[in-house]
């Protein structure tokens, strides 16, 4: 099952937080106060950001790693904690499988070989390995700088393997936690929007979870896993898929590499979008169906990154036209000859908890009563886990043991070269989100537009200054942006928002290369040229 | 992972529930209050307590998700054996304790608090504190009328000042603050309750924007050197006017509202929702008037924010109803 | 943490005078110069380590005040940059002290005292003078002070120059030309001499003195002078006796506080000693300002080396390893004195690893106030070492199990401490034999006002009212006495009727009034009582921190109350003014949250009620 192993409580009450790849000062604020009880509480924060972020000023120790370095810092913390004898053996041998093939694995990733691949000095990454593996309770949380990337799911393993090293996982105030970017990111993957996976995370291809639902459904499931979003990209290329449905989203400009993406929409033989908005994407579309404002103008629930499962609620009628999402699909059913009934959301709900044992035990009332419920919830007795994992900790241990994944250090696909000499990395900033669809709606006093974000140093070498436009260009494109002076920048990083792409579209610039076990593109690692215009 | 069976199949489910580790509660302690005898946790406050059984315990600077700073005191109490009232909000209760609630020593001191409060500062827009005037016959008119209202409370220095003539009360009365599209501050409502600085502070926010300056009766909230907000280190969480008690600060569509006459409490519904930006999954509260979000607003005993958002959760709700003006 | 700066950047006149308390800045990201080899990829700023340093501000705000007469805006930011201070703190911080100012300001200003010990002499007279010659707003080279505790030689002035030295000396300020002299001359304004001191210590030479008997007789800057009076003696035995004898002796003497609560300062040390949590603190209060006290600046002055002594022995008996001296902003020479002993101390091995040569780590701190009364309140004091705003802290959790910087520490009055030799050396039996069986030991009396022989006075524990004013000489000119304030502005005025009330702790409190502080102050019929009553309204208007409501609201409606009654303008009736009156004063001392509060009625309302300073017509008596 894929969430984050804690609750928010916990981390106010942990000894040592590794915060990798994420500004969640900003992308994550509410979650930064709870981290901050546990700073103001004595826990150490290192902070593990190619940039020096707003939340790496919080640090104790902030390791400005050189960007889709990740996996080599990892590998050489782990080897520090083995060659210093801090792992936790009892740990190990009760519940992991795999350490002595991880152990050779990561034997090359020295102190100094880590220094030379990442930038950072190597007594601060021991430090680091020696804080984390000596505390009682420590926890690693991250965001889109680990998940961004080629090797989105290397960089992910190389992380859950310094929680088994040390045994910070499966126990109060440990454990490996990822910040859900959008608020139904965890629900969505809980309900089974994953190319592989029925709601409540049940293998499409396990027979038994698939015949469960298409006794239930009356209907077949195709046996085998379907197209990431990737996938459906290439896919479109060859033809192979000609027809596409969008819900809620804006792929023409959250896809990186954009022009790619616009070709590969518009040679669609039909495109529907479902959106609350005529977003760029809707208005490719040969059918757009307005849709309700799912968290106020509809009934349901959402699942955050503690795996709470929450209500949301209907504060106010949508516009004239706009139906709630539900309605829509069980209107389009009818037009297919199928007849749901009335469309209700709890009643689909109630579906979802005789299918998926997870969730089982979530009434609405219980929801309510509540204010949200943390799965696995198993029956209606059941209070929800607090945390995941607690069996590998019970004597004897409880089910499959859990293997180490060794991952090898695979830098980002688009190198540096002198024609394209910086690395533009992307990310959000506090007021704004995502591609603006919805942030553009209020005028926040702390927005300053788009940004190509450089260095002092570079500034000063390139001879542009605060607010000058400049060209910047990839091997996929060339926007013009105003330069910001930043000094958490060093020489050679650029950095840009996705927040303002009918100004300045970033995705013109990023690449498109993607980890083939996530379908995440490279957003993190791009190569480009900044140029003065005239 | 490269256990297939682990990757196809959920986790089995373990034996015992996840738990956090079990804190040491100290043995409940015996107290007194009003010649009632109970038992309490002696980690819990005197107003905890009070609350509990059901003794409505007035409080303005007291809020359930901020450290108390004790500092209104309108929730004295009094305690056998101390030479001085004590604050029901931070004291903690210890074995033996006689309390009473509602003496008259309590009752004058809450209510010279309150008249000091009503005559200094406009409680036009604080409910709350008007309900603890009448309930406590207070008569923040005995003390003269208001002095006219002073420009330069901001710039105002330690030490000496000009000796009053007494034949008016000074107020705290000053020009409103708009200096930004999203907040709006009216110090001459600030009844200095710390609450905006606990949240914007360590409490919540851990911004720093705002502070309390000066001393004394010229005592503020101020931004560092008194600049504008848009100029200060605010991030537009809201947090500050999402605790202040007396509609010192307040949103400016609020604000706006109200000076057009339009602001309608009572035919506003108040529904719980999840916000719909990051994954952190925090509750709002829409304050809805005429089908149009007019204030968002987190309940406090939601273990997500305890009351707190961020500018997105507070403000990003725009553009939900941008749609409603524009038919499709 | 992610602080925002705005505002100009630090000139290097800035930074250089910031720099010379806080050193040079190590990182960019701490104010200093950019080095991407070093912070390129990793720096340690910022964390728990960075902000650990808040304490340093108030230290850091003294620099650039000392060296600009103002706070420059540039200065504070880089401050703020250099100790991980957001702004705003730093600016409510700045604004709370009377002494740092956030606006230009000339370099050199002279502070007046316009209160009570000093206005009766001439002070008020001049300052109105000075406002005519040189103007009061803010570009004016002099202001208004509250007391500077230098009442035995009222009416007084302090003259501060900033600039890359700073020059700074309190004296007498006999005329409006002496303001223009002091700003002149800056550096020759304070008699340093030993005869200044014994001007100001009357019994000079009186056989029996046990605690002033050094002051003016003994060089204060000689560490030699010190030990050949019995120096050091009571610190030699207290190691060799041990921390719990020394204790147990302190206890034994029943020594109670002497910063006017008395509380058993034998309980306090136990009670820290005791404590499990570590480190302790020891801390001295030298903010002295309750007005009419000038004990423990002569003491200082005159004496530091007995000072340091006591607080070596405190820290020994309590375990503390930190001792801070706190000493009020307005005591320049005081603090230059007990900086150099302090030095000449360490130098000598009495303070630092080994004091004494033995396993007894110790070492002193002076901290700096900068004008508020309400610091020398024990916890508004810790905030300010801290770095903070000094605003009490609610009580409990108390000083001795949360104190400064949330340890355990013994707070002590510095006339409590130069107390503790005498008892370690003497024995603590034979101190209890000194004074009453109820307020032991020997007291300093601060006798200022219409007496013929102002200044500071020792006594044991026991004489009457009069037996004192008998000894500064009487009234002077022999005029009958129209009211003594007793305990300074916090303390309670009595009539001539109350002059065999024995001064103790047992006898004041039986007669309704205080010993305080140990202020003694005498008002001849001469005086406007209205007038002194509007000051003391006035005064703690000023220097109420702002917290509570009854104090900070409170402290504003008793000044316009009283106001109203001097101008003969009651609402009402005069009858319902002191009804009202008599509320406020019983809210603010029942429910303020400290003892500023609680007393900033008491010497007030003693006077309306038993003095009839305001007739009820409102004319003036």
């Amino acid at each position: 099952m894929g969430g984050g192993t804690n609750s928010y409580q916990e981390i106010e009450e942990t000894d040592a937080i590794l915060l990798w790849g994420s500004n969640a000062r900003e992308t994550h604020p509410i979650f930064f106060h709870h981290l901050l009880k546990g700073v103001h509480s004595g826990a150490k924060l290192y902070a593990i950001d190619p940039r020096r972020t707003s939340s790496a000023q919080w640090a104790d120790s902030w390791l400005g790693l050189d960007i889709g370095s990740d996996i080599a810092l990892a590998n050489a913390v782990g080897r520090e904690i083995i060659a210093a004898g801090l792992q936790h053996k009892e740990f190990i041998g009760h519940a992991t499988t795999g350490f002595e093939e991880y152990k050779r694995a990561v034997e090359p990733y020295t102190l100094e070989y880590a220094e030379r691949e990442t930038g950072v000095p190597a007594n601060v990454i021991r430090e680091m390995a020696h804080t984390y593996a000596k505390a009682k309770t420590g926890m690693i949380c991250w965001t889109l700088g680990i998940t961004e990337h080629h090797n989105a799911v290397d960089n992910v393993l190389s992380l859950v393997n310094l929680a088994l090293l040390t045994g910070k996982v499966g126990r109060y105030a440990c454990g490996l936690n990822p910040l859900r970017g959008q608020n139904n990111v965890q629900g969505g993957g809980d309900m089974g929007a994953l190319p592989d996976r029925l709601p409540g995370f049940q293998h499409v291809e396990v027979d038994e979870y698939r015949q469960k639902f298409e006794k239930h459904w009356g209907t077949t499931i195709p046996p085998k896993r379907g197209k990431n979003l990737t996938q459906m990209f290439e896919a479109m290329a060859t033809k192979e898929l000609r027809g596409l449905y969008v819900i809620g989203e804006n792929p023409l400009q959250s896809e990186a590499d954009q022009h790619h993406a616009k070709r590969m929409l518009e040679g669609l033989d039909l495109m529907i979008v479902q959106d609350i908005f005529l977003t760029r994407t809707a208005e490719l579309a040969h059918v757009v169906l307005p849709a309700a404002a799912a968290w106020c103008e509809s009934e349901g629930t959402v699942t955050n990154s503690e795996r709470r499962v929450q209500r949301v609620r209907k504060a106010m009628e949508p516009p004239k036209g706009a139906r709630d999402d539900i309605g829509i699909l069980f209107e389009l059913a009818k037009r297919m000859g199928r007849d749901w009934g009335v469309p209700n959301a709890e009643t689909i709900w109630n579906e979802l908890r005789v299918l998926s044992p997870v969730h089982a035990g979530m009434s609405y009332a219980r929801l309510e009563a509540a204010k949200g419920l943390q799965w696995p919830c198993y029956d209606e007795a059941h209070p929800g886990e607090l945390f995941l994992h607690s069996r590998l900790w019970e004597q004897p241990l409880t089910g499959p043991r859990v293997a180490f994944n060794p991952v090898e250090h695979d830098p980002p696909v688009e190198k540096l070269t002198p024609e394209y000499p910086f690395r533009l990395t992307t990310g959000r900033r506090l007021s704004d989100y995502n591609t603006g669809v919805q942030t553009a709606g209020y005028d926040s006093p702390l927005r300053r537009r788009e940004s190509l974000d450089l260095c002092p140093e570079d500034a000063e070498r390139l001879g542009v200054c605060e607010g000058e436009v400049v060209s910047v260009s990839s091997r996929r494109g060339t926007v013009d942006v105003a330069v910001r002076v930043d000094d958490s920048l060093r020489p050679g990083m650029t950095f840009m928002t996705l927040h303002f792409q009918d100004e300045v579209a970033t995705n013109f610039l990023t690449i498109d290369a993607t980890d083939p076990k996530s379908g995440t593109a490279e957003f993190k690692a791009a190569a480009v040229r900044v140029e003065r215009r005239g | 992972m490269s256990d297939e069976s682990y990757w196809f199949k959920p986790p089995p489910r373990a034996r015992e529930l996840p738990m956090a580790p079990v804190r040491d509660e100290p043995p409940p302690v015996e107290i007194t209050i009003d010649g009632r005898v109970l038992f309490a946790s002696s980690n819990a406050t005197i107003l905890e307590v009070c609350r509990s059984i059901g003794i409505d315990t007035p409080t303005l600077c007291y809020l359930e998700n901020l450290t108390p700073v004790n500092v209104c005191r309108v929730c004295v109490v009094e305690l056998a054996g101390s030479r001085t009232l004590v604050p029901a909000c931070s004291r903690r209760v210890e074995a033996g304790m006689v309390i009473l609630t509602d003496s008259p020593r309590v009752r004058l001191s809450r209510r010279m608090v309150l008249e000091f409060l009503g005559s200094s500062v406009d409680l036009s827009t604080a409910p709350q504190a008007k309900g603890y005037l009448a309930r406590y016959e207070a008569a923040p008119t005995r003390y003269g009328p208001p002095a006219p209202p002073a420009n330069a409370r901001d710039a105002r220095e330690p030490g000496h000042h000009h000796a009053p003539e007494g034949n008016t009360s000074e107020t705290v009365a000053q020009p409103t603050k708009i200096d930004n599209d999203l907040y709006v501050r009216d110090y001459s409502k600030c009844i200095l309750c710390f609450k905006c600085v606990e949240a914007c502070g360590t409490d919540a926010q851990n911004t720093f924007a705002i502070t309390v300056a000066g001393r004394g009766f010229d005592a503020r909230i101020s931004t560092e050197l008194n600049v504008p907000l848009p100029d200060s280190a605010c991030v537009y969480c809201g947090n500050c006017i999402g605790v202040c008690p007396t509609g010192a600060l307040m949103f400016k569509s609020e604000y706006d509202m109200r000076k057009a006459g339009t602001w309608n409490e009572p035919a506003q519904t108040q529904t719980d929702t999840i916000c719909s930006y990051c994954g952190v999954g925090c509750t709002l509260t829409l304050h809805v008037q005429d089908n149009t979000i007019v204030k968002v607003t987190s309940p406090m005993d939601v273990s997500v924010t305890q009351g707190h958002l961020c500018i997105k959760g507070r403000f990003g709700f725009e553009h939900v109803q941008n749609r409603h003006d524009e038919p499709k | 943490m992610d602080l925002h700066f705005h505002g100009p950047d630090p000139t290097p006149e800035e930074r250089a005078a910031v720099d010379s308390v806080l050193g040079p800045a190590v990182s960019a990201w701490a104010g200093g110069v950019r080095d991407l080899n070093t912070e390129g990829h990793s720096t340690r700023l910022g964390g728990h380590e960075a902000r650990s340093r808040r304490d340093l501000l108030l230290p850091a705000l003294h620099a650039a005040q000392n060296r600009f007469g103002w706070v420059p805006p540039g200065a504070m930011k880089y401050i703020c940059r250099r100790l991980f201070v957001p702004p705003a703190e730093a600016h409510g911080v700045a604004t709370f002290y009377h002494l740092y100012s956030v606006t230009p300001r000339p370099l050199a200003v002279v502070h007046v005292c316009d209160d009570i010990a000093c206005r009766i002499v001439g002070g008020e007279a001049l300052c109105e003078q000075l406002e005519e010659s040189h103007g009061h707003d803010m570009n004016a080279p002099w202001r208004r002070s509250p007391c500077l505790g230098q009442c035995e030689r009222a009416p007084a002035a302090l003259v501060i120059a900033a600039g890359e030295v700073l020059r700074a000396g309190s004296f007498t300020l006999r005329n409006a030309e002496g303001v223009s002299a002091a700003l002149a001359n800056p550096a020759a304004q304070e008699d340093v001499s030993l005869d200044a001191l014994r001007r100001s210590t009357p019994q000079f030479g009186t056989p029996g003195l046990r605690l002033i008997q050094r002051i003016g007789r003994v060089d204060p800057q000689s560490l030699e002078a010190y030990r050949a009076t019995r120096g050091y003696e009571a610190l030699r035995k207290a190691v060799a006796l041990g921390a719990e004898a020394v204790i147990r002796e302190v206890t034994v003497s029943k020594l109670m506080g002497r910063g006017g609560a008395a509380f058993p300062t034998g309980r306090k040390w136990d009670a820290v000693a005791k404590a499990p949590v570590r480190p302790h603190y020891l801390v001295c209060n030298a903010d002295e300002s309750e007005p009419g006290t000038f004990k423990d600046r002569l003491v200082m002055e005159g004496d530091p080396f007995a000072l340091v002594e006591g607080m070596t022995i405190a820290g020994f008996a309590t375990a503390s390893e930190k001792g801070y001296l706190y000493i009020r902003g307005e005591y320049p020479l005081a603090a230059q004195r007990m900086q150099s002993a302090i030095d000449t101390a360490r130098a000598a091995g009495l303070l630092g690893k080994n004091v004494m040569g033995v396993n007894f780590a110790f070492d002193i701190e002076i901290r700096r106030g900068a004008g508020a009364y309400i610091c020398g309140e024990e916890t508004a004091l810790f905030n300010s070492i801290e770095g903070k705003r000094g605003e009490p802290r609610n009580k409990p959790p108390f000083p001795v199990h949360v104190g400064l910087f949330g340890k355990p520490t013994a707070i002590n009055n510095v006339e409590t401490l130069v107390n503790v030799p005498l008892i370690i050396r003497e024995g603590g039996e034979a101190f209890a034999g000194i004074g009453t069986s109820g307020s032991t030991g020997p007291k300093l009396f601060c006798v200022s006002g219409h007496v013929e022989r102002s200044g500071l006075y020792e006594l044991p524990f026991g004489p009457t009212l009069r037996d004192v004013i008998s000894l500064a000489g009487g009234v002077r000119g022999g005029k009958p006495i129209r009211a003594i304030l007793l305990g300074g502005a916090a303390g309670v005025f009595v009539g001539p009727d109350k002059l065999d009330m024995p001064l103790t702790f047992e006898g004041t409190r039986a007669a309704g009034a205080t010993l305080g502080s140990g202020v003694i102050m005498v008002f001849d019929e001469s005086v406007d009582l209205a007038d002194i009553l509007g000051r003391i309204a006035g005064f703690f208007r000023d220097e109420s921190c702002g917290q509570c409501v009854p104090c900070r609201v409170g402290t504003v409606r008793q000044e316009e109350l009283l106001q109203r009654l001097r101008a003969g303008a009651p609402i009402g009736s005069y009858e319902a003014e002191i009804a009202l009156f008599k509320e406020i004063a019983q809210v603010m001392r029942d429910a303020s949250i400290c003892g500023l509060g609680q007393t900033a009625a008491n010497a007030i309302e003693s006077a309306l009620i038993t003095l009839n300073p305001v007739p009820r017509n409102g004319s003036r008596s």
